[in-house]
């Protein structure tokens, strides 16, 4: 925990009601400021409590507050080292520490979470009873999808379609390329309409992200360099992430890395630029096929807050015609997912995705689209315990897909066989 | 056991689980609200979240004799919300319901916690808004604007907060949940209430006046080389019979961390920029406009932008509303200060400041609510020098002298807290404080409502004023203090 930017913090307060956890519980120490006051605390000294680790684990990391923040704090940086340091200084108990290993052990290996697809399906149904036993693995199982499109082998090179206007890499992801493929195959078809060529390097694993927020920096750091490693040999203009908490993560790559400049240096050359944002900065080449069809957009926070992009998504959607874009109510609040923040710290979390199922069924429309697998999940979830049944969730390559090759709307957000496996209730 | 511990394990008994707050490290993080350099561990914290839960918690206070401190979202710039070590501070943040909107009758009720924001959030679909608008309003809450009665840039045309409430429930010293409204017979003892700083008690639920949008707004960016010729076109703009919904003007180094802060693009080269802003019915608008444009163009302004948009507006006040805050990127630290002088002494007050600026060599950011001569010099300091922090605070100071000088006031807007009781005897007489004395023990008889902050000299109520003899059996008791 950097003094110097802890020092940054003029106590104005101005990113409180942003702050989720402030918005829930009304409490300084949870609250960014409060959180601020916490690290400053201990770097004069105060010895890491239990009390202040669990103020730091309550943090989603959804960077709200800096966004809010006139006065520029790096809270990403902050949060980023506090969480280092409670791993290192805090002992978790026991039944915690257990639930964080089997997610490290898991999520970032795309084979091991390819493994679990099956358990996860069951897992949903004995959701009741695992919930009892341990409210993260509750919450676990019932994030789970209900039905997972068979995985989809992208080849390793897609080619543009018509005059090639640029060469990017693209980012699989774990999470994403295992629950969401078709998200994935949306991406590469979008991109090589408008004009991509499109490489995806096989060997790619995870980015990082997972480790990089919970404070597991040696993890973080090796996983960084072998994903700097592939994309720096196949050499393209630019990196193009579709999932918002990989991208955000990826572009602080060479501050991951500092300690070693000669990696810095290769993470600073990677140019890595979210879907939407390397999309709007293309600008369309290819056309746009009517989609009628009412979608409500939600922020994830690892895009809009992390990484600035929000007009963008909103600006791309709008121009399909026949789309209405309808806005969600209290779009800076975090939905509760925060990458592994729902396994973590799972009452928060249905707190606040019950607060934005809410307001995502208030838009009435008829598809929600975000740019996170994760968001998606745990809306989609709060929507079922909200009693409003199986939303349609997709991706806005997905939508973007769907209009480049005129499809129709009702594919949205329903998986070929998603009608047998879906639950009611 | 201590008075402290006994009285926290019956406020545990009265108040809902986790509403009571005694850990040592979560305590601190309660040490001060924005003005950081007055800092004290409270004794406990609670988070009441309903008037009977106040009133449960004030009782005991008084029972037991512990001095009590409200705080809303701590975002005051007086130490208006100090804790005590020895006491106990009620925090609001958990009293944030909006009770009722009455459109029609142009009211809303809204708990002590709710945001100055979100009472304007709630109603603007139909066309109105809360009018005084701090510019911390998305975090300061309603109980902290009444107790401040806080102001911001509109409030030039249409007055404080102590103008927009319209009754109030609060919860007295005593423990009692009393009822006090502007349309009372008798004395206006809501109008005491507002602006009393927590030291009469703690307010649980507010009526506001709400009002209509007006029909059109119009705000214009003139950007001059200094900030004499600013201030020269500001007296011309009253002068001239136009009372705009605000007017503002930054000097150059609050420009400057603006433009790091939310890059306001705001023009290049300006010493002093003007954010005028008009409203009104639309005839009478443009009107005005061309007036104000035409007295800053003959006033000397190199550049005159105009919002057409909501988007550009805000564009323009952006700036404006983050300068504070902002200011965190150019210095380490700083000293929001807070005074008033007449606006035709703006100009020699101005000079003033320059000239101590120079002599302590201390810079100051100048953000001022220009049309009724409300002054936020931003004094920048850098904790790392040594001395400087020293300087910082007697430039500070200075400046408030400068004020009462030229006949204006120490503080605007954001109170006298316990940063500037020790200024009150510039600006009033020994009688002039005993008699606000009296005020305060007619409702603070035990003097535990947020004692030490406002007076100079905290006296304890029984005493005449003025004379004071012997100590105190409360203080001799341990129960209460005295400077
Ligand atoms: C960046 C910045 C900009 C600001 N700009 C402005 C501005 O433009 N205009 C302006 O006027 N102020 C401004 N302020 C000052 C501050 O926001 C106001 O004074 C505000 O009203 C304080 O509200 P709060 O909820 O934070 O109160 P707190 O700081 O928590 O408390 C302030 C005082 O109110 C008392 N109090 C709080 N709640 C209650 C209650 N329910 N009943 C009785 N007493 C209570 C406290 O005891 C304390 O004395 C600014 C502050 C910052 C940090
Ligand atoms: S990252 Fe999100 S949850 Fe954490 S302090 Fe900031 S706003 Fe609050
Ligand atoms: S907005 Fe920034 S400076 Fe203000 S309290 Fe929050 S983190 Fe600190």
């Amino acid at each position: 925990m950097d003094p110097e930017l802890i020092k940054d913090c003029v106590h104005c307060g101005f990113c409180l009601p942003t702050c989720p956890t402030y918005v829930l519980w009304g409490e300084e120490m949870d609250s960014p400021r409060g959180r601020i006051h916490l690290m400053g605390q201990h770097t004069e000294g105060t010895p890491l409590t239990g009390a202040m680790a669990g103020h730091f684990d309550a943090c989603l990391g959804c960077m709200a507050c800096v966004t809010a923040c006139p006065s520029g704090v790096r809270y990403d940086r902050l949060i980023e080292q506090t969480r280092a340091v409670v791993e290192r200084e805090h002992v978790r108990r026991p039944d915690e520490r257990a639930v964080r290993a089997l997610v490290f052990a898991l999520f970032p290996y795309r084979r091991r979470l390819r493994a679990m697809r099956l358990p996860m399906r069951l897992g949903r149904r004995l959701q009741p009873f695992l919930e009892r036993v341990n409210p993260s693995l509750g919450a676990m199982a019932e994030l789970a999808p209900a039905d997972v499109p068979r995985p989809v082998r992208l080849p390793p090179l897609v080619r543009a379609r018509g005059p090639r206007r640029a060469r990017v890499g693209l980012l699989t992801g774990c999470v994403q390329g295992e629950f969401f493929p078709q998200v994935n195959a949306a991406t590469a078809r979008v991109l090589a309409l408008e004009g991509c060529d499109v490489v995806i390097p096989p060997r790619q694993g995870c980015c990082g992200a997972l480790s990089l927020h919970s404070g597991r920096e040696a993890e973080a750091r090796r996983f960084a360099r072998r994903t700097v490693a592939v994309f720096g040999r196949a050499d393209v203009d630019a990196v193009v992430v579709n999932a918002a908490g990989c991208g955000s993560s990826m572009k602080t790559y060479a501050e991951v890395l500092a300690d070693d400049p000669a990696w810095a240096a290769r993470a600073g050359a990677l140019r890595i630029r979210d879907l939407a944002e390397f999309l709007a900065e293309l600008g369309p080449a290819a056309e746009r096929r009517p989609l009628p069809v009412s979608v409500a957009y939600h922020d994830a926070c690892h895009l809009a807050h992390a990484q600035g992009v929000r007009a963008q998504p909103r600006d791309l959607l709008r121009a399909v015609p026949g789309l209405e874009l309808r806005e969600v109510a209290e779009a800076a609040i975090c939905c509760g997912s925060a990458g592994t923040y729902n396994l973590f710290q799972p009452r928060a979390a249905r707190e606040l995705g019950d607060r934005k199922a809410e307001r995502v069924l208030a838009t009435g429309a008829e598809v929600l689209v975000s740019a996170n697998p994760g968001c998606s999940m745990q809306i989609a979830a709060a929507v079922r315990r909200a009693g409003g049944g199986e939303i349609r969730v997709a991706h806005t390559a997905e939508v973007l897909d769907a209009s480049l090759r005129g499809l129709d709307p009702g594919v949205l957000g329903r998986s070929p066989g998603a009608g047998k496996a879906r639950t009611k209730r | 056991m201590s008075v402290l511990e006994r009285l926290t394990e019956r406020l545990t008994a009265v108040l809902p689980p986790d509403a009571v707050v005694t850990d040592p490290v979560r305590l601190r993080t309660y040490e001060c609200d924005g003005l950081t350099v007055h800092r004290a561990v409270p004794g406990v914290v609670v988070l009441p979240e309903t008037t009977e839960q106040v009133a449960a918690v004030v009782r005991l206070c008084r029972e037991h004799g512990v001095p009590f401190v409200a705080r809303g979202s701590g975002t005051g710039l007086s130490g208006g919300a100090l804790p005590r070590t020895d006491g106990v501070l009620v925090v609001t943040s958990r009293m944030r319901r909006i009770v009722e909107i009455d459109v029609p009758d142009r009211r809303a009720v809204v708990e002590p916690g709710v945001t100055n924001l979100a009472i304007t959030e709630a109603v603007r679909d139909q066309g109105y808004y809360y009018a005084p608008d701090p510019s911390s309003q998305q975090v300061c809450s309603i109980g902290g604007n009444v107790a401040e009665n806080s102001g911001g840039a509109h409030c030039l045309k249409y007055g404080f907060t102590v103008n927009h409430v319209l009754a109030a429930e609060i919860v007295t010293p005593d423990g009692d949940v009393v009822e006090l409204s502007a349309g009372d017979p008798g004395y206006d003892l809501l109008g005491a209430f507002v602006g009393s700083e927590g030291t009469l008690g703690i307010a649980t639920k507010i009526t506001v006046r709400l009002s209509r949008a007006p029909e059109a707004v119009t705000t214009l960016l003139a950007a001059f080389t200094g900030i004499e010729a600013g201030g020269h076109a500001v007296s011309a703009i009253i002068a001239a019979g136009v009372v705009p919904a605000a007017i503002e003007m930054m000097d150059a180094l609050a420009i400057e961390a603006a433009e790091a802060a939310v890059h306001c693009g705001y023009p290049a080269g300006a010493g002093a920029v003007l954010v005028v802003e008009l409203d009104g019915p639309r005839a009478e608008v443009e009107h005005q406009f061309a007036a104000v444009e035409r007295i800053c163009r003959d006033s000397g302004a190199f550049e005159i932008r105009t919002a057409a948009s909501g988007e550009e507006r805000a564009a323009i006040w952006k700036g404006r509303k983050s300068a504070f805050a902002a200011v965190g990127r150019i210095s380490p630290a700083y000293i929001v200060q807070d005074g008033v002088v007449p606006r035709t002494a703006l100009p020699r007050v101005l000079a003033g400041i320059d000239r101590l600026q120079e002599e302590y060599g201390i810079r100051v950011a100048n953000v001022f609510h220009a049309g009724d001569g409300n002054l936020h010099p931003l004094v920048l300091f850098d904790d790392a020098v040594p001395g400087e922090r020293e300087r910082a605070e007697t430039v500070s100071g200075r400046i408030l002298d400068l004020c009462v000088e030229h006949g204006g006031s120490i503080t605007g807007e954001h109170g006298v807290g316990v940063d500037k009781s020790r200024y009150m005897p510039r600006m009033f007489t020994e009688d002039d404080l005993g008699t606000m004395q009296l005020l305060r023990c007619a409702f603070d008889p035990e003097g535990l409502a947020n004692p030490g902050k406002v007076f100079p000299t905290p006296r304890l109520c029984g005493e005449a004023p003025g004379v004071r003899t012997g100590v105190h059996p409360l203080v001799e008791a341990g129960l209460a203090e005295q400077f």
